[in-house]
């Protein structure tokens, strides 16, 4: 059964690489640990699941219209927060305390606008099914999910390596006033980003909406934990260790609750954080000015 | 007369025992904002506190004061061994690993059927009660603004303002950094501890994340000008909930929105004031 644990594994790190590449684009760029990143996941979730109840849209155009609302949120909320601090060049302690106040009005909204009961996806819209290899079997469901995770991520890493965008967004990541200078619209690329870790955040939601087949508002703090080992084992604002910390954590959980014992698994997150916290603080590949995309 | 005064304080009783409560926990993370760092710690800490003094007052018949003492030292152990990492770290580190920390405890307190589990920990006997909550109280808001108008305050609001700068004039900020955790974190575990004593029951689900930033939000409403400021901070926002009545459902959200404003449009606090110091 080992393997099968293995693939289980990897197609839920493939989720949770894929929440965490959002979430440390945001830090690497902005230089601020921003609180409200869980929200977009949920949202990102309802906004699927109202897509595809409402409009009868299959999931694989509801994942880009829970991707899209989840990332205007995000630019809205950025702008309505975080501007006036940045202009004001407060301590990143202000942000982190500003986007923590709007995470906690925003579930406790959403609590009592949405529910708090769980809701699935429509039936029809798993149309089911699995594929044999000798003793394992994946669900199409998890090769959906991790096709989906790869195509996303590759997508990501080639806008930020290799476009033009992307290199504006690094320069704004690496110095903001002397990217200005160089004529880069530096308020611009800030809602880039934006926009672009919300949508990752949103999608993230519906991929494990569907993988757990349960929405609820609350969905993303149970994700923050896991999201922040992630970044930090694999070193503050890092894409590339963002992945393989995901990775490493998802494997880890699914080794330990098969294994070992499933309240071992709720905890395998923090033990990896605080680890890496003593031995390693920087990360995987986080240098001493962990300020990159 | 008396009897009037006997009457108010069995209906407001549940009240008056949260704001001393919440005036301690506002100070214990008062103590690790002054330093310029952030906690999201504090209810874990405080629910290692309740734990362990009422574990030790109902498993083993203890008196009041070894389950306080223990309640303040236990948490305070644990701070040290969290708090290790930060004497190389600062600012988001301490903050993600307290958010980690809160839910761990959640978590072994869910699972732990000696403690109760799920159900929590109820019976436990009421002792302490008013003198003991406000006489806590009263001693740690005269020491800390004894500490706020020293040498030790004096370089604790230099760290705040700005770390490189307190560092270079000789300002040992790992130590700093270190001691305010673990004294703030035996703060809360006491609070914790007082607030299980005369509630009679604590349960897991007690002492999670919304219950620290319902903590941190005490001293960002007051500010850290002195230590009165969260107390002020603390006691508005317990009382808040009773005068809305027609909003309790809402707390969260109001508690919320109250940080956001107050980053926003009041950085200092409603106490913005500091101390007048002599060393």
């Amino acid at each position: 059964m080992l393997e099968q644990q293995l693939v289980n594994g990897v197609v839920l790190g493939a989720t949770y690489a894929l929440f965490a590449i959002g979430f440390t684009l945001m830090f690497g760029v902005m230089g601020v640990i921003n609180l409200t990143y869980g929200v977009y996941f949920a949202l990102g979730a309802f906004a699927a699941l109202w897509s595809t109840q409402a409009a009868g849209l299959p999931i694989w155009a509801a994942l880009p219209v829970g991707a899209l609302i989840a990332g205007l949120i995000a630019v809205l909320l950025d702008t309505l927060l975080l501007t006036r601090l940045r202009k004001a060049k407060a301590p990143e302690l202000a942000s982190l305390m500003v986007t923590l106040g709007a995470t906690l009005f925003l579930y406790a909204g959403m609590a009592a606008a949405l529910g708090t009961e769980i809701r699935r996806f429509p039936a029809e819209v798993f149309s089911g099914g699995a594929y044999s290899l000798g003793d394992v079997r994946v669900g199409t469901t998890q090769i959906l999910i991790l096709a989906a995770a790869i195509v996303l991520m590759l997508a990501l890493l080639a806008l930020v390596r290799g476009s033009r965008i992307g290199l504006a967004i690094r320069a704004v990541a690496e110095n903001p006033d002397a990217a200005s200078l160089m004529g880069i619209n530096g308020a611009l690329m800030l809602r880039v980003v934006s926009f672009l870790s919300g949508a990752i955040g949103g999608a993230a939601g519906v991929l494990v909406g569907l993988n757990f087949n349960a929405i609820q508002p609350f969905m993303g703090e149970h994700m923050m934990l896991r999201g922040f080992a992630v970044i930090i084992v694999g070193g503050l604002g890092d894409l590339r260790g963002a992945l393989l910390a995901g990775l490493l954590l998802g494997l880890a959980e699914v080794l330990t609750a098969a294994y070992l014992s499933s309240t071992l698994k709720d905890m395998i997150a923090f033990a990896l954080l605080v680890a890496t916290l003593w031995f390693r603080p920087l990360g995987l590949f986080g240098r001493a000015a962990a300020k990159r995309a | 007369m008396w009897e009037a005064l006997d009457d108010f304080y069995w209906t407001y009783q549940s009240l008056i025992h949260g704001i001393g409560v919440n005036g301690i926990l506002a100070l214990s993370v008062y103590v690790v904002l002054a330093v310029g760092q952030l906690s999201l710690g504090q209810a874990a800490f405080m629910g290692v506190g309740a734990y362990t003094g009422a574990l030790l007052s109902v498993k083993f018949g203890a008196p009041f004061a070894v389950s306080m003492v223990a309640a303040a030292l236990v948490p305070a152990l644990l701070a040290l061994v969290v708090g290790g990492p930060t004497l190389r770290l600062t600012g988001v580190y301490l903050a993600i690993a307290t958010i980690g920390l809160g839910e761990i405890t959640r978590i072994v307190f869910l699972n732990w059927d000696y403690a109760g589990g799920a159900l929590g920990l109820s019976n436990i006997p009421e002792r302490g009660g008013v003198p003991a909550i406000y006489g806590t109280l009263a001693v740690l808001l005269i020491g800390l603004t004894l500490v706020a108008r020293s040498r030790v305050g004096r370089a604790m609001e230099a760290m705040r303002e700005d770390e490189a700068a307190a560092g270079v004039m000789g300002v040992n900020l790992p130590r700093y950094r270190l001691v305010a955790l673990v004294v703030s974190s035996a703060m809360a575990g006491v609070a914790g501890c007082l607030s299980a004593h005369v509630s009679s029951f604590i349960g897991p689900n007690e002492y999670g994340f919304e219950a620290a930033v319902t903590i941190l939000s005490y001293a960002l409403l007051g500010g850290i000008g002195s230590p009165l400021a969260p107390v002020l901070g603390s006691t508005i926002l317990t009382l808040l909930p009773e005068v809305l009545r027609p909003l309790a459902d809402f707390r969260l959200m109001v508690n919320g929105l109250i940080i956001v404003l107050a980053v926003l449009f009041m950085p200092r606090g409603i106490l913005p004031w500091r101390i007048a110091r002599t060393g």
